[in-house]
């Protein structure tokens, strides 16, 4: 049925907003684990460890999100598992964060200089505190920036789970382009809810950024 | 597990595959030249610009940033129409997918400008170069070459993000798999097949854009 677009349609786009949001939040939570992991493998002296990593990260990042999305979607019935779409659309983000996650922590690690550790070491610290007061905080500064950028990278990239039907913001405006026949208005104020949820994130990053270069 | 696998049905369909592989080679290369011009363009409005430009160029390159593709492809693809222009669905992807990449190339190109140590401008200018040569010379190449790996992880983005015009029914390899998997039901098979051409286009790419470097770069 076709009807005319109200002031009731934003309201809808904003509640389907939070769907967006839960996404992303379970993508990181699915993906940090991940990350940690490949960051974990990528510092090792084993160099079938740093292989494993370093594949990860290549086989993820050269094939499409969009590609990603599909093989869990269809691919979970072949093994006899039905999933719904928000949870196949997890899996794939968590795949995908993990791997620009752990491409990040492992630059940041790599980046803190051998004598850190050295020095810490010669002063009688454990491997643990070697991580927990040395190297974690010099990482972790260098590390935030560009992660709060994948964020904001990781929110807009959801969109892409319209397409195997989880009804998050951008699927709630295709549904909602359909029934009024209004695409231009509704992509608009679609376009402009992910600007509100993007724009302070990456104002954020870079203000990490400049604060980083202030200390150096 | 009972599922027995039939790559089959997607060979078969080899003659559609190929075509969306073009179609999606000819996107990435019109994009990357379209985007790469625009990004230099933007990239030089808001390090030479006017004030007013500079907010300009400031305000294209943040909405498209804080934007996803698909949303951005949408407002092109019904918007162009809306102010009377009526476009095949090719150019309406190639304008959406160009002007996507005309503001991460712009925020790159623009570090890199400013990553240029003013005193090298001035020893330009001391030299009595002109304008023209300076920038060049002195601005351009260096910066080019100082942004050349972000610029190629940028583009290769670009490369597998061009599947996402298959949401406008752009028929490039992507959507050819939507198809042949509306035709065979082979739903895990067509996107295994896929992600494969995909990941050796990327690798491809990859070591292209590494040969373009050595003979750009590195001829002396």
């Amino acid at each position: 049925m076709i009807r005319d677009l109200s002031w009731i349609d934003p309201l809808y786009l904003l509640f389907a907003l939070r769907w967006t949001v839960l996404l992303t939040l379970l993508a990181l939570l699915g993906g940090a684990p991940v990350g940690l992991l490949v960051a974990a493998l990528g510092r090792m002296t084993k160099r079938p460890a740093r292989l494993a990593s370093r594949g990860y990260i290549g086989l993820v990042q050269g094939i499409p999100l969009l590609a990603w999305l599909f093989l869990f979607f269809f691919g979970f019935p072949i093994f006899g598992i039905d999933v719904p779409a928000w949870l196949a659309a997890t899996c794939a983000f968590s795949v995908y964060s993990g791997a620009f996650l752990g491409e990040i922590w492992l630059g940041a690690l790599l980046s803190i200089p051998r004598t850190q550790w050295e020095a810490s070491a010669s002063i009688g610290m454990s491997y643990i505190e070697q991580l927990r007061y040395v190297i974690i905080p010099q990482a972790l500064r260098i590390a935030m920036p560009p992660s709060v950028g994948f964020i904001m990278q990781l929110i807009k990239n959801t969109s892409l789970a319209a397409v195997i039907g989880f009804v998050e913001v951008t699927r709630e405006g295709q549904m909602t382009a359909a029934a009024t026949l209004a695409p231009l208005t509704v992509y608009l104020m679609v376009g402009a809810f992910y600007f509100a949820l993007c724009y302070p994130l990456t104002t954020y990053s870079r203000h990490l950024e400049r604060r980083l270069h202030v200390a150096r | 597990m009972t599922y027995t696998f039939h790559f089959r049905d997607v060979f078969a369909a080899q003659d559609a595959l190929l075509d969306g592989l073009l179609l999606t080679l000819q996107l990435t290369a019109t994009t990357i030249v379209l985007g790469f011009v625009i990004g230099l363009g933007v990239a030089c409005l808001s390090v030479y610009g006017a004030p007013w430009a500079r907010r300009v160029a400031r305000s294209y390159v943040e909405l498209i940033r804080n934007t996803p593709l698909l949303v951005q492809l949408f407002i092109v693809f019904f918007g162009l129409p809306s102010i009377g222009i009526k476009l095949d669905v090719i150019p309406v992807a190639t304008i959406g997918l160009a002007l996507n990449l005309g503001a991460y190339a712009a925020e790159i190109l623009r570090a890199g400008i400013e990553s240029i140590p003013r005193s090298q401008v001035e020893a330009g200018v001391a030299l009595g170069l002109t304008r023209a040569q300076i920038f060049r010379h002195i601005v351009l190449v260096p910066a080019l070459k100082n942004v050349y790996p972000s610029l190629t992880s940028q583009f290769i983005l670009l490369m597998l993000a061009t599947s996402v015009a298959s949401q406008i029914a752009t028929p490039e390899l992507f959507y050819a798999g939507s198809i042949i998997q509306s035709r065979t039901y082979r739903d895990f098979e067509v996107y295994i097949v896929i992600a494969v051409v995909y990941l050796a286009l990327a690798l491809l790419l990859r070591i292209l854009l590494g040969l373009a470097y050595r003979l750009l770069f590195l001829r002396s």
